[in-house]
């Protein structure tokens, strides 16, 4: 780089990265007024006892949010609540996904009219899908229910969303048929950009299936699972919709969004539920590090 | 909206600029009418309502507008807001705490007069006592914060008990006049008519979902047991009481006994669910599940009753919590005294009485419920009257701000004690504990 002429190709290049950032101004600017200033708003709220009618009266209260926050039993079961939806419901569209990707990727008749049905479930709007999935659960007329006792599975109807032990598995499955479809489209993606050499390769050796999927499948693929597991883990920690739908403010089951919500909306204490908002967001950045991390490790291992 | 604002506003200003030209006589002529151009949308300006959006809320509030507007000359404009309660007070905070003028009259819960009270106006200065005086005392009660009457009465709700006629002839029962009373009632009957080869028959449904509406739901219980109303009105913490315990007690022993399980996660809509596919004999709920229960595609059309909620033992008391919605004019409106006018519109005699005859909205004026007309649309009005006038109003005025957290605290409390078999009293004791930090002492 620094041979014969290293002034005009440095000119060139500081031109080049003029531009670039000329094109990139009008973005960067935009990210800053939509993400930067709410996110540095809601930070600062954290810090202040503004209440959601009179945010502009504020006094500023240091850490005192946080050292509430951290006492409050409550958050914590939201805390938790979330990190086993999330970790179980990442879990289990992961393998699902994997399943149908697999199966999706094979050649067949009707292969595109199938692909699209299975993403009606992800088409549908949440709100709408809670609501219709809560209705199944009822346990006086839903018809969950109804074909479990048919079939004799159970002898009385479970409350499926009001007792505490299933409640948190009732919105898992939802989350499960729901968001199954998007991991597979994911993967599918994923499968499509694998080198088919390898594959001819291992046929000829005669390798069997299940070893190609573990040696040659699995380890090609970790990139494209790699970015699915981190969308989706990013999604389910900040999960609220399915939630609040189907189970409302409900301690047993409340996330850490219906938290932050319930604090500034139901109990307007902006600058409260600012700082669970913020602890929200340093969670989920926490957890894309260390994910992030980890894979990495695994990769170079 | 700035285009209409710019050609109206934008010729005024040039009369007085080539008047300061010719003179000063013209001069002050043509400000005296540029000032009188400048007030004049003030007096026949246009207001702003929110009305609520509920089935046939929106039509009903759009004619009676129209008829204030056409008697008035002002125009009007319906603001539509959102239809979930704790969503519309967001919004209206954030509409007040700017200190906007876009909505002069605001549509209130029952629950709100304490917490927007110092963005009200005091309708007392323009409302006259003796139409106040109409009014459910409570309501006025309720809707008077520090002296100021924040809010004009609109309509009504309390809770009221449904049973199936029918089912209780067949079993030669009574309705009953007290929680033990129904709870036997409703054994009874669940269990022949499960025998009977229905299988899914519940004795009782009513709404005890983590929310507001389980809020609703035992206070009436413990109210009707004697045990006051978690907060006293001068801001005393009194739910940790024998009496309080004893309803929770009995509250808690119907949990998949006469009631489903799933009544855990039920709201209104959810228990009428069970209710009007026949599979409930008794139901907790408000007025509005009448019309719906009695409706051409119900299945239960003219089998449904309605009483008073039972009382809490002999010595207890028929309770119902006061529900329902207010009119109020915001501080902020450029116009009070109009905006005013249209809530005495809204809220008089002949308003309310086409409401509760085309609608079956409950009055807040005492003597339509004395009305035959009235009597002869909605018939339960005239027998539930003792429970619309005595209704039983939720701790909102003695905590103003923090009533949501103390509702919040309270029904998670009373969601544990029904789901968990633990005992009752320390976990009121808790409650009281609780409501004592947020207190800081009782001292709302």
């Amino acid at each position: 780089m620094t041979g014969v002429g290293a002034t005009p190709i440095s000119r060139l290049r500081r031109q080049r990265i003029r531009s670039a950032w000329l094109f990139l101004a009008p973005m960067l600017v935009v990210l800053a007024m939509v993400a930067g200033w709410p996110l540095a708003r809601t930070v600062w709220l954290g810090f202040t006892d503004a209440t959601f009618g009179a945010a502009d009266r504020a006094q500023w209260v240091g850490l005192n949010n946080y050292v509430y926050l951290l006492q409050d039993p409550d958050w914590w079961g939201a805390v938790w609540n979330t990190v086993l939806f999330a970790g179980a419901s990442v879990a289990l569209e992961t393998v699902l996904g994997l399943a149908i990707a697999l199966s999706l990727n094979a050649r067949f008749g009707g292969r595109g009219a199938l692909r699209a049905a299975i993403l009606i479930p992800w088409a549908i709007p949440t709100v709408v899908s809670a609501q219709m999935w809560s209705w199944m659960f009822n346990d006086v007329f839903g018809v969950i229910n109804h074909v479990f006792l048919g079939l004799g599975l159970v002898d009385q109807p479970i409350a499926w969303t009001a007792s505490p032990d299933t409640a948190l598995l009732a919105i898992i499955l939802v989350d499960v048929w729901k968001t199954t479809p998007f991991m597979a489209l994911l993967l599918l993606a994923g499968l499509q950009m694998l080198p088919r050499e390898c594959y001819e390769s291992a046929r000829v050796d005669g390798v069997h299936p299940v070893r190609v999927f573990f040696r040659v499948t699995l380890p090609l693929l970790k990139p494209a699972l790699t970015v699915a597991v981190i969308f989706r883990l990013l999604d389910a920690l900040r999960i609220f919709d399915l939630v609040y739908v189907m189970s409302g403010n409900n301690r047993d089951t409340m996330s850490m969004s219906v938290y932050a919500r319930q604090q500034i909306i139901d109990f307007q204490d902006a600058g409260y539920g600012s700082a669970a908002a913020t602890l929200i967001f340093m969670i989920i950045a926490l957890f894309t590090a260390a994910y992030l991390t980890l894979a990495r490790v695994g990769r170079e291992a | 909206m700035t285009g209409h604002r710019d050609r109206s506003v934008q010729p005024r200003p040039e009369p007085p600029l080539r008047a300061r030209l010719r003179g000063v006589l013209p001069c002050l002529a043509a400000a005296a009418a540029l000032a009188l151009a400048v007030s004049a949308p003030a007096q026949a300006g246009t207001l702003s309502i929110s009305c609520g959006a509920l089935g046939r809320e929106l039509q009903l509030c759009q004619d009676a507008v129209d008829a204030w507007s056409r008697r008035t000359g002002h125009s009007v404009r319906i603001v539509s807001t959102p239809n979930s309660a704790s969503e519309r007070l967001a919004l209206y905070q954030q509409l007040l705490a700017a200190h906007s003028p876009d909505i002069d009259v605001l549509q209130i819960d029952v629950v709100w007069p304490g917490t927007l009270a110092p963005h009200l106006v005091d309708l007392s200065r323009y409302i006259p006592q003796a139409v106040v005086d109409q009014h459910f005392e409570a309501l006025i009660a309720n809707n008077t914060v520090d002296g100021a009457l924040v809010a004009m009465p609109w309509f009504t709700d309390a809770g009221v008990l449904y049973y199936r006629k029918d089912l209780l002839e067949k079993y030669g029962e009574t309705p009953p006049q007290t929680w033990q009373a129904l709870t036997r009632i409703a054994r009874r009957i669940q269990a022949g008519e499960r025998e009977a080869g229905h299988p899914r028959m519940q004795g009782f449904v009513f709404q005890a979902k983590g929310y507001e509406g389980l809020t609703c739901n035992a206070l009436e219980w413990i109210d009707s047991f004697g045990g006051g109303t978690v907060i006293a009105a001068d801001g005393r913490i009194t739910i940790d009481n024998p009496h309080a315990v004893a309803a929770l007690e009995l509250a808690a022993s119907w949990i998949d006994d006469i009631a489903p399980l799933g009544v855990l996660n039920y709201d209104e809509e959810e228990s009428r669910g069970v209710f009007q596919s026949g599979n409930a004999v008794f139901m907790r709920n408000w007025p509005y599940a009448w019309a719906l229960a009695n409706a051409e595609d119900s299945p239960i059309r003219g089998k449904v009753g309605v009483i008073a909620l039972p009382r809490g033992g002999d010595a207890g008391h028929h309770s119902g919590t006061l529900g329902g919605w207010q009119l109020a004019v915001s501080r902020y409106s450029s116009d009070p005294a109009a905006a005013a006018d249209l809530v005495a519109f809204l809220t008089r005699y002949d308003e309310q009485k086409r409401r509760a005859v085309s609608a079956a909205y409950n009055p807040t004026i005492v003597a339509l419920y004395k009305d035959a007309d009235v009597l002869e649309a909605v018939p339960f009005f005239g027998q539930l009257y003792d429970s619309f006038a005595h209704a039983v109003a939720r701790p909102s005025r003695a905590t103003g701000n923090r009533y949501n957290r103390v509702s919040a605290a309270f029904y998670n409390t009373v969601h544990d004690i029904l789901s968990k078999p633990d005992p009752v009293t320390p976990q009121l004791q808790t409650l009281r504990r609780r409501l004592e930090r947020l207190s800081r002492g009782g001292h709302w």
